[in-house]
């Protein structure tokens, strides 16, 4: 699964620790998430979803 | 682990603190009794299992990161870290078990029974997880 976090991140100046913290989760996870390594839970998707006030669809893709 | 351990992290290093050091207490407490003043009957069963309350704790307080920890990517890291120390200690103790079999190894394990293998096995799979770029991918 694709996803566009990092440069969705990058959009608002957000350290990857900063976006861990607004998510409630370490910062491994996401650099875990950014680099493909993990894929989140739903809820977590859609945590991040709602960090960023867009839709899971915006930010995840299929390969 | 970083420097930003979780609260379920925190929590499991401070169980281990005190189960070790409890460990280290009644371990040689009981080395001490039996050299010097060697119990009987029941007293000497409780005195022998003594030490193994708190490695029976240490294990408690693993499955316990693996319940508290919030974090689902470090839990995973957790939970992968487990399997691998549970198939490292399968497979070494069924090797040794064969080689104690036909008589080719001491069938005295000198103290260091399934739970030691399992502890190093998640040592080893720390490790292998870190050098694998914490993807988890250690099995």
């Amino acid at each position: 699964m694709n996803n566009r976090l990092k440069v969705l991140r990058a959009e608002r100046s957000w350290s990857q620790q900063e976006l861990a913290t607004r998510l409630e989760v370490s910062r491994q996870s996401v650099n875990a998430i950014e680099t493909g390594k993990y894929d989140p839970s739903l809820p977590l998707a859609f945590r991040i979803a709602d960090v960023f006030g867009l839709t899971i669809e915006e930010i995840f893709q299929r390969d | 682990m970083s420097a930003h351990w979780s609260p379920a992290i925190r929590r499991y290093l401070r169980r281990l603190a005190v189960l070790m050091s409890l460990y280290m207490v009644f371990i040689f407490l009981a080395g001490y009794l039996f050299r010097h003043h060697p119990p009987s009957g029941i007293a000497a069963y409780a005195l022998a299992v003594l030490p193994a309350l708190p490695i029976i704790g240490v294990i408690w307080t693993i499955m316990r990161l693996l319940v508290e920890e919030t974090d689902e990517y470090l839990r995973m890291l957790h939970v992968k870290q487990s399997l691998f120390a549970t198939g490292f200690c399968l497979t070494i103790m069924t090797v040794w078990e064969f080689l104690q079999n036909y008589d080719l190894v001491s069938q005295d394990n000198h103290g260091f029974g399934a739970t030691f293998v399992w502890f190093v096995g998640l040592g080893i799979g720390a490790v292998a997880m870190r050098i694998n770029g914490r993807d988890g991918s250690c099995a």
